[in-house]
């Protein structure tokens, strides 16, 4: 059927490529399944399912068997391995021995062993991981016990049924048969293959789902063709053979793939199609790369540079030794021995690798050890996986992240909503989520004292009310929860999808919960008073239709949480609830029409009588099972009936379980204003109503989510008013445009107007706070409108051809004249700290790219809300059908940035700054602008193919941020290589879900977040952190520290060998190049692996070149290892030269005062070796930055160790040890001064070029780093105080900039921008001009004093400054992590009265008038005419910008009065201080809010005016 | 390759069991130790290195280094030291016709008379030595050629010498006794002093044999074997005198205790030299008289006796190789012989480390505080 897929060459495991071989040979090109059943043995040989693989997987690398030269054939990858080996190997061989054979073997042969070790290590985790994968258990049926038995995963075959549960996890890839659900739906989560964590469904089997009764596996006799196993996800084909003959299709639908879990379906059963290794998951996984450090490579390099300079030696040293002996010529002198002679300089070169990898693994150990790594919420802390990369860790270009699950924590939370164009910000709720943290911890505490689990169902209403109570004190605002309510959230999640109390508790706003209650009574009122219900007040009316919306236009599903789920068995005989004219004749009959409550149960009565009997279609049914099958069916049916009809208890005991998380974030946000959802039925929803109780809503239909649309709608028959209604809930841009404007009445389309003007400015403000916004729209149709819908929906339905493409066009017409009702925002929880570690990263050089598998929207909002994506950002978005657009677009793209942007580098003024500001600053690149691109799945696929590739690198690299929407696993991984491989840069990837392991395996350093999705990129990873804000600390502490470590102590070794066998290598002069050498060769063997290592390894694994506080609060440093700083090629020659310099030092200081003397060879040979290792201690002591006791000791250890290893040795065998035989030698040595003499002169000449360089460097030229620890030395108050004015200055928009592409300070100047993002090319030269001169003309002044200022009257407390900063806006504004929307009652007031006002066209730039007071000619109106009006009535944005223009100015005047009170000002920010300051700022307002008044129009300064002086 | 499930087990286990201790259990929680340690946060000296930090350190290397040096430097020139070469590659010399090795007569030593005037006094012992130059007892080889055991009298090793003695390990069949290159080449002249009286008359001056070794080698390194059988020359039975000795090993000396291996004059060679030219301890002139110099001012007259070498024919040959022959007489310090080298290295760094703290001195007053100011703002 499809031959080519299984041989695709992705196959990974060899295991596997084995078996594949074998089944190669019988050339069969698809695989056929049977029952294993019908066979009495599963391996009998009769059984054609006896060649699969089984379900037993294996990741191991090694064997015991293969083990060891396997290992060492992956260790002589290493080049210096290779060389160390061969030199033992050379002293095998007498003619050139330099060393006892044995003794030179000694050290290759630990090393070796060493990394042996690591490796089996390594090996045996991946095994015990296996092992227990493999034991886990799973429901197999078992022949001869006729029912399903607890089998280890191990042991299921293909061919064998198993019963899948609840929330268990599926073995192997299965084909569904059967499954609880009576629509034969079985849903499951994919988190882990594909990261998406809505629900999927997945179908029985066509002919299986037909049945009715329950699927008995004795049955089954059908035959299963289908491909041979495949690593494509989303393909699957094959047909069944049933004993009939019939061939049913089978296709990706029925397929539960290995890895998801089952969700929301109780129970399933499958038969195994493709088990361990052949299943989709595991042939997904790519093998690990091989991963080198970049580090690592640089030094392989080096290691062959250092080689061919002993060869060279070597070589020079033959020579020299063949000129020797020819200058004696035919005469033998005395002490030449007759013997053939080899060059063999013994090179004493080290192990370097032995060394690294040590030092690496302490390193990993320490981050292990770090707490602020720690999560507490589930008890892990950073893995290392992988012990070769860590210093690639503060190498790092470029971070390639997923979205769900990485930077968000896949939680949906209701924030807040528009009625009618009125904004309830629900402020109790955002204080619920931001006191979040507290509650729980305490409420935590309360129960482990009590000795109780912690409650599960029973948290909610309870809570809330305490954490108002909370609230009202206020204490430290963390964003997300904690530990406890993580650990409840996955507890739950083992039973339900979507639900954790942070989602489910929403705090109702009082105004609008009075209004909702107002319009229940009134409804109840008049259903009360027979009064039509349709007559009620409009805007009431609306507000109890927004919630009714909110409650059914979706397709939650209601469960109780103690009893797994039963969905009701009712078979409709219709699957549309409405398929034919006359069935909606019969239905809407007038006595229908009064819906009520006993609607339900009554049609589920009639319902029930309706239940089919097995159908025939087992190819054998036995009267029997069928009957027995119904007896089952019939049994618990009234109890599973009983769940959705009478929801059980109260409505705490409600669970929800829906698709997509929003959907429940919004079922719950109803529920919290007494509108709850209490039952759904595939032809009815009841909702409660306060006042009204339950309600039954007809459900006529469902028209479902789609990407085109963007929006969903369902029609039901509303049980009050009888009329026919739309609801519709969509994206705002997809429901904008389909309201109704023309109205017959002229007031109240005004007033539609208005609202919807209303409406969109909030919906812009949410956005801007980066929630996810939804419209809720409806329609009233009529009876006669709904008739005519309906008979081309009915055509559409049953149309044969083009079927969807009808179905979309009904559902258009459907949707339209929608009557606006309201919108919601909601919050995709962001992670802990993500924006905080997004902006720091990017400070530290970092391109942070988003890939995800999310919807454009989605990825969008995400963007903007973690601070990806700046709203003052241009977006370019690639949305390209077709390989040729999307090769235009790119080239737009590139001629865009290049028109845009080559000018504007250019900017004198720009320039400017970068001359005065002072070292901090971030280095401009040139080549990356303010520029955003969103690029969504299938225009990356055009984008990556070979010949757009570099177009489309080109557009990316010169974008602050790049965010791919809809991108497949394999296109994830496609983008890093692409990245990786033609920019040559380090990139790194971090993700949680199984679709980020191959993007984490092809990048230079994967990172996996551990705990959310499953393990599976934890496995793939390099690194396992437990959230993303980890990151930051991974990288610029640890892998700044890593690096710095691990490139010092690189060159060090390097210095260090050099050193040495230069040493050897000057005494070849004399003594004939005879290959002699002067230390014993036990010193010369042990002085790299005993002497000289111990101190080398504590200071490659505790020094710190500048502390962690210092680290994080200026990331900046991290290019100190993005630039490779450390290791460069030229240090290490340089490095180099001072070794030989030494090296010649440590020689011929000795040499001179030893001259014609009586000494020895090794008398003379151990004082060298002494100096060399006083030297290179001392040169250590020179590279270490952090001395600690463990320093100290270490030295002192060594030099101990070292004589006290030479005493012994000395005086140990008189006779032993040839040729250096060297008794009592040392015990003389110490007795003569000269020896001390000697050791205390060669180390300091030795050492004084090099600390003169550190020295004059260090004093002329600090690197930054330098300066980073010069700020280390400060007194902790004083440091913490210039830090907090660095990141204050960074952050600040007034501080001087080094360009205008960093400029973090967001303007929140173009909300409406968004909205039109698809064609985002009109741009903003005008704002950006002007922009920039005033950015100039502030820097001109001292810049240094305008920092301090802005950062003392930033670090006001919030509480004083709540009464006397006249600046609040920017100040809330800036607390961006707040969880409160920065508006208050006033400025909402504002809002209105601004909107109102400037209806009628004031179009203002808002850049223009943050600026325009330094710029030249003041206040400048918008030029760009063709935006659009209502994108530009953003309200807030005009009412900050004023505001901050005040700051700006005030500041500047302020500036100067502070220059003029005192010259030397200081950086304390005490109170008195800044009392002034602030007492200074409100004397400011007043001139500066004259000046405003002078240029701007009327609306817009009493905005001003009023936000000034709050 | 990486599993490709979840290990929903695993993480099952660990919530409830977390759940379960509600925190409290900390014994079975993974957070790592808030120590000091553990969190890289030991307390640390953190050495900046600017003018402003090093300068002490180098004002203080040179003040201690300059008076050492000059200290090293007196004493160095206090040494007294008297050196002639007695080669003979100048016909004019009197050792020219001995070391010819055309007219060397086999039947009978050469000795050659080199008279020198030693224009002061030695007051101290006086240490007699031999120097040879361009003589590479350092190569690698030859370094090698010798057998320990042998020469710490172990009988098995006497009968059948280590390899690395080759090709100085057996002739004639019979195991070498020393073997290997070193022992071979053993330096066989002989030197002695006679102090020339100012009435013209010689006299011999007391050359001490003994105590020129290192005691450890005389005592514990080097054993004639056999144990205290003084009876040497049946010890050595069965074994070859090294090709180019004259005499056997237990025939070096009379005296028994300084006889067979532990011959001092043979220790001494067997220690080779670090470098091609070198010396080594001869005789001792012990001073015997508190009154009386050690060695007087006056004339004196070096007889070298010339003992046959046998394959080469000549005299001990360091004309081959451009060697030099030495006889060196020297007072001994506490630092040893004479070298001026230490005391002037430790002057020259001294005063380099003294001048560059100047520079750094007035780098510091120039460039540190601007530095500072600069980047750290007040």
């Amino acid at each position: 059927m499809a031959p080519e897929f299984g041989e695709s060459g992705e196959v990974k495991s060899y295991k596997l490529k084995k078996r594949r071989k074998k089944q190669s040979k019988k050339d069969i090109k698809t695989r056929t399944v049977h029952s294993n059943l019908l066979y009495s043995c599963a391996k009998g040989d009769e059984n054609p399912n006896r060649h699969y693989a089984h379900n037993n997987i294996k990741t191991t690398k090694y064997t015991l068997l293969s083990f060891l030269p396997k290992n060492l054939f992956e260790q002589f990858h290493r080049f210096a391995n290779v060389y160390f080996v061969f030199i033992a190997l050379l002293n095998f061989v007498p003619i050139v021995n330099a060393f006892q054979p044995e003794l030179a073997l000694a050290p290759v042969v630990f090393i070796l062993s060493v990394t042996a070790l690591k490796d089996l290590w390594e090996d045996y985790r991946r095994h015990r991981s296996d092992k227990e994968i493999n034991h886990m258990d799973c429901l197999v049926y078992c022949r001869n016990e006729r029912k399903f038995l607890e089998k280890y995963w191990k042991e299921i075959q293909v061919g064998d049924f198993i019963r899948l549960r609840c929330n268990e996890i599926i073995p192997a890839d299965v084909l569904l048969l059967s499954s609880s659900d009576p629509d034969g739906l079985c849903h499951i989560e994919t988190a882990t293959l594909d990261g998406e964590t809505n629900l999927k469904q997945r179908q029985v089997v066509r002919s299986f789902s037909e049945l009715d009764c329950v699927f008995d596996p004795t049955q089954y006799k059908a035959v299963i063709e289908c491909e041979k196993p495949n690593n494509d996800l989303n393909r699957f084909r094959g047909y069944m053979i049933q004993r009939s003959g019939r061939r049913d299709g089978l296709h990706k639908e029925n397929l539960l793939l290995r890895g998801c879990t089952i969700r929301n379906t109780e129970e399933a059963v499958g038969i195994v199609i493709y088990a361990g290794h052949e299943t989709k998951a595991m042939l997904n996984n790519n093998g690990p790369r091989y991963k080198r450090s970049k580090l690592e490579r640089q030094m392989n390099v080096h290691v062959f540079w250092c080689v061919i300079i002993l060869v060279v030696m070597c070589l020079f040293a033959a020579i020299g030794h063949g000129l020797w002996v020819w200058q004696y010529g035919e005469h033998r002198p005395l002490f030449d021995v007759p013997s053939p002679e080899g060059p063999a300089l013994s090179p004493a070169l080290s192990a370097v690798y032995l060394f690294l990898t040590m030092i690496i693994i302490f390193q990993v150990y320490f981050i292990h050890q770090d707490l602020d790594l720690y999560d507490e919420e589930t008890d892990s802390h950073l893995q290392c996986r992988a012990l070769n990369i860590t210093e690639d860790l503060g190498q790092m270009q470029y971070i390639f992240s997923d979205k769900t699950g990485t930077l968000t924590e896949n939680k949906m939370v209701f924030r807040r909503c528009t009625v009618m164009g009125e904004e309830y910000s629900h402020d109790a709720n955002a204080r619920r989520l931001a006191t979040y943290q507290e509650a729980d911890s305490e409420e935590e505490e309360c129960t482990s004292k009590a000795g109780t689990l912690p409650r599960r169902d029973s948290v909610t209403s309870h809570q809330s009310v305490k954490v108002m109570h909370r609230s009202q004190s206020t204490k430290s605002h963390r964003r997300t929860g904690s530990r406890a309510e993580a650990k409840r959230a996955s507890i739950l999640s083992k039973h339900t999808a979507f639900s954790s109390p942070m989602e489910k508790d929403i705090t109702p706003d009082p105004k609008l919960f009075d209004k909702v209650n107002e319009c229940a009574s009134q409804l109840y009122l008049m259903r009360s008073q027979g009064q039509p219900m349709n007559h009620l007040a409009s805007e009431l009316s609306d507000v109890i239709d927004f919630f009714i919306a909110l409650t059914i236009c979706n397709t939650v599903v209601v469960s109780s949480p103690n009893q797994p789920r039963h969905k009701v068995r009712v078979r409709l005989e219709l699957k549309s609830p409405v398929k034919t004219i006359e069935d909606f004749i019969r239905r809407f009959t007038p006595s229908r029409l009064t819906g009520s409550n006993s609607s339900s149960s009554s049609s589920l009565v009639t319902n029930r009588s309706t239940h089919k009997t097995c159908s025939s279609l087992l190819s054998s049914p036995s009267a029997e099972s069928t009957l027995m099958g119904l007896e089952e069916e019939l049994g618990p049916a009234p109890r599973r009936e009983a769940g959705p009809a009478s929801p059980p208890g109260g409505d705490g005991e409600l669970r929800y379980e829906a698709e997509s998380p929003d959907e429940a974030a919004l079922v719950y946000a109803a529920r919290a204003y007494n509108c709850a959802l209490v039952g759904r039925l595939p032809e009815q929803v009841t909702v409660e109503l306060p006042h009204l109780g339950k309600l039954t809503f007809e459900l006529l239909h469902t028209l479902g989510f789609d990407a085109t649309r963007k929006r969903m709608s369902v029609v039901v028959r509303h049980p009050l008013t009888g009329e026919i209604v739309v609801y519709t809930k969509g994206a705002d841009s997809a429901i904008m445009d389909l309201t109704r404007h023309g109205s017959t009445d002229e007031n109240r389309g005004k007033h539609q107007r208005k609202i919807l003007n209303k409406t969109q400015n909030y919906l812009n403000l949410y956005a801007a706070d980066g929630l996810r916004t939804l419209c809720i729209a409806k329609r009233v149709l009529s009876k006669e409108e709904y008739a005519c819908w309906l008979k081309s929906h009915l055509e559409a339905e049953s149309a044969i051809q083009s079927r969807e493409q009808l179905l979309f066009e009904s559902a258009l017409r459907l949707e339209k004249n929608l009557h606006l009702l309201g919108a919601t925002g909601i919050e995709d929880r962001l992670q802990d700290g993500v924006p905080e570690a997004i902006a720091a990263l990017r400070k530290a050089g970092l391109q942070v790219w988003v890939l995800t598998g999310d919807k454009q929207e989605t990825a969008i909002n995400i963007a903007y809300s973690c601070k990806l994506l700046d709203h003052e950002e241009e977006i370019i978005t690639l949305n390209a059908e077709t390989p040729e657009a999307c090769a235009v677009l790119l080239d737009e793209s590139i001629h865009y940035i290049q028109s845009k942007f080559v000018n504007n580098t250019l900017n004198p003024a720009a320039e400017d700054f970068e001359v005065d500001f002072t070292p901090f600053q971030i280095p401009s690149s040139s080549s990356v602008h303010r520029l955003g691109l969103v690029i969504d799945g299938r225009t990356l696929a055009y984008a990556l193919d070979k010949r757009l590739e570099d177009k489309f690198l080109a557009v990316a690299r010169s974008c602050r941020s790049v965010l791919c929407c809809r991108s497949t696993p394999l296109q994830k991984s496609m983008v890093v290589k692409l990245v990786r491989n033609k920019l040559k840069v380090m990139t790194l990837a971090i993700g949680d879900g199984a679709n980020d392991v191959s993007m984490i395996q092809i990048a230079d350093v994967g990172v996996g977040i551990s705990g959310q999705e499953g393990m599976q990129a934890v496995m793939a990873s390099d690194f396992a952190v437990p959230r993303f804000q980890y990151l930051e600390k991974l990288l610029l502490v640890h892998g700044h520290w890593c690096y710095s470590r691990l490139a010092n102590m690189i060159l060090y070794f390097f210095y260090k060998n050099a050193m040495f066998v230069a040493i050897l290598f000057w005494f070849q002069f004399y003594c004939g190049f005879s290959g002699s050498a002067m230390m014993d060769q036990w010193y010369l063997i042990f002085f790299n692996l005993m002497f000289s290592s111990f101190p080398q390894l504590v200071t490659g694994i505790l020094d710190r070149d500048v502390s962690s506080e210092t680290l994080l609060a200026l990331p900046e440093l991290y290019r100190n290892g993005q630039d490779s700083e450390e290791y460069k090629p030229h240090m290490f020659w340089m490095n180099m030269i001072d070794a030989f310099y030494q090296s010649l030092v440590c020689f011929f200081i000795p040499y001179f005062a030893y001259a014609d003397s009586d000494v020895d060879l090794f008398t003379w040979g151990t004082p060298v070796t002494t100096l060399a290792l006083f030297t290179i201690l001392m040169h250590l002591g020179i590279e270490t930055k952090t001395w600690t006791w463990l320093n100290w000791a270490s030295i002192v250890f060594s030099l101990a160790l070292f004589f006290t290893v030479a005493l012994c040795y000395n005086a140990s065998c008189p006779t032993c040890y040839p040729p250096s035989n060297p008794y009592w030698t040392m015990q003389r040595l110490m007795g003569d001064p000269m020896f001390y003499l000697l050791c205390a002169l060669t180390p300091v000449v030795a050492l004084l070029p090099r600390y003169l360089h550190r020295v004059f460097q260090g004093t002329l030229f600090p690197t930054q780093v330098q300066q980073g620890r010069q700020l280390d030395e400060l007194p902790s108050l004083k440091r913490s105080n210039i830090l907090r004015q660095r990141s204050t200055t960074v952050d600040s928009p007034f501080g001087p900039r080094p360009s205008f592409h960093l400029f973090p300070e967001p303007f929140p100047m173009d909300y409406g921008y968004r909205a039109t993002e698809s064609h985002s090319r009109q741009l903003r030269e005008a704002s950006r001009d002007c922009n920039q001169p005033g950015n100039g003309s502030a820097a001109q002044g001292d810049g240094q004093d305008r920092e301090r200022e802005a950062s003392t009257s930033r670090s006001d407390p919030p509480g004083e400054s709540q009464e006397e900063d006249p600046f609040p806006i920017p100040k809330s504004h800036r607390a961006s992590d707040a969880n409160t929307l920065p508006y208050s009652e006033a400025l909402r007031a504002a809002v209105d009265s601004e909107s109102s006002f400037c209806e009628d066209g004031y179009r203002l730039d808002p850049i223009g008038d943050s600026e325009s007071s330094f710029c030249e000619d003041g206040f400048r109106l918008d030029p760009i005419g063709d935006l659009n009006l209502l994108n530009w009535i953003t309200s807030a944005a005009l009412f900050n910008q004023p505001g901050s223009a005040v700051q700006a100015e005030s500041l500047q005047s302020m500036l100067q009065t502070a220059e003029k009170e005192d010259g030397s000002p200081s950086p304390t920010s005490t109170r008195p201080h800044s009392d002034l300051e602030v007492v200074q700022n409100q004397q400011l307002v007043n001139p500066v809010s004259s000046e405003v008044k002078a240029a701007v129009p009327d609306c817009l300064q009493e905005g001003a005016l009023e936000t000034t002086l709050l | 390759m990486m599993a490709s499930s979840y290990n929903a087990k695993e993480e099952d286990g660990q919530l409830s069991g977390a759940a379960g201790s509600g925190g409290v259990g900390a014994g079975k929680s993974k957070k790592p130790d808030n120590t000091a340690f553990k969190q890289q946060r030991l307390p640390a000296w953190q050495p900046i290195l600017t003018a402003g930090t090093v300068l002490p350190a180098f004002f203080v290397i040179g003040l201690i280094f300059i008076p050492i040096g000059i200290g090293l430097f007196v004493t160095s020139n206090n040494i007294k030291e008297f050196e002639i070469d007695y080669t003979g590659i100048d016909p004019a010399s009197p050792c020219y016709n001995c070391s010819q090795t055309l007219t060397w007569n086999s039947t009978k030593p050469c000795v050659c008379k080199i008279p020198f005037t030693l224009e002061q006094s030695f007051e101290s012992d006086v240490f007699m030595y031999y120097g040879l130059s361009n003589f590479y007892q350092n190569h690698r080889r030859y370094v090698k050629s010798r057998d320990d055991s042998q020469l710490n009298g172990d009988a098995s090793s006497l009968t059948s010498p280590s390899k690395e003695c080759e090709p100085y390990r057996t002739s004639d069949n019979k195991p070498i006794a020393p073997c290997g290159a070193i022992a071979n080449s053993l330096f066989n002249d002989t030197l002695t002093l006679y102090y020339i009286n100012p009435n013209g008359t010689e006299s011999l001056v007391p050359l001490q044999k003994k105590g020129i070794a290192w005691w450890t080698d005389k005592n514990v390194k080097f054993r004639n074997p056999g144990g205290n059988n003084f009876n040497l020359t049946a010890v050595f039975q069965g074994t070859s005198k090294p090709v180019n000795w004259q005499k056997p090993v237990y025939e070096l000396d009379t005296d028994p205790e300084n006889n067979g291996f532990i011959n001092e004059d043979f220790i001494v060679w067997m220690r080779t030299a670090a470098l091609p030219t070198f010396r080594k301890l001869y005789r001792l002139i012990e001073k015997k008289n508190n009154m009386i110099p050690t060695l007087q001012r006056g004339n004196y007259t070096l007889d070298i006796t010339y003992t046959h070498f046998p394959i080469q024919c000549s005299d001990y040959p360091v004309r081959r190789f451009d060697g030099r022959k030495r006889m060196i007489l020297s007072t001994i310090s506490w630092m040893g012989g004479k070298n001026p080298f230490l005391g002037i290295a430790y002057i020259t760094v001294g005063s380099v480390c003294f001048f560059l703290g100047v520079v750094l001195l007035i780098i510091h007053q120039k460039y540190g505080n601007r530095n500072n100011s600069a980047e750290i703002p007040n």
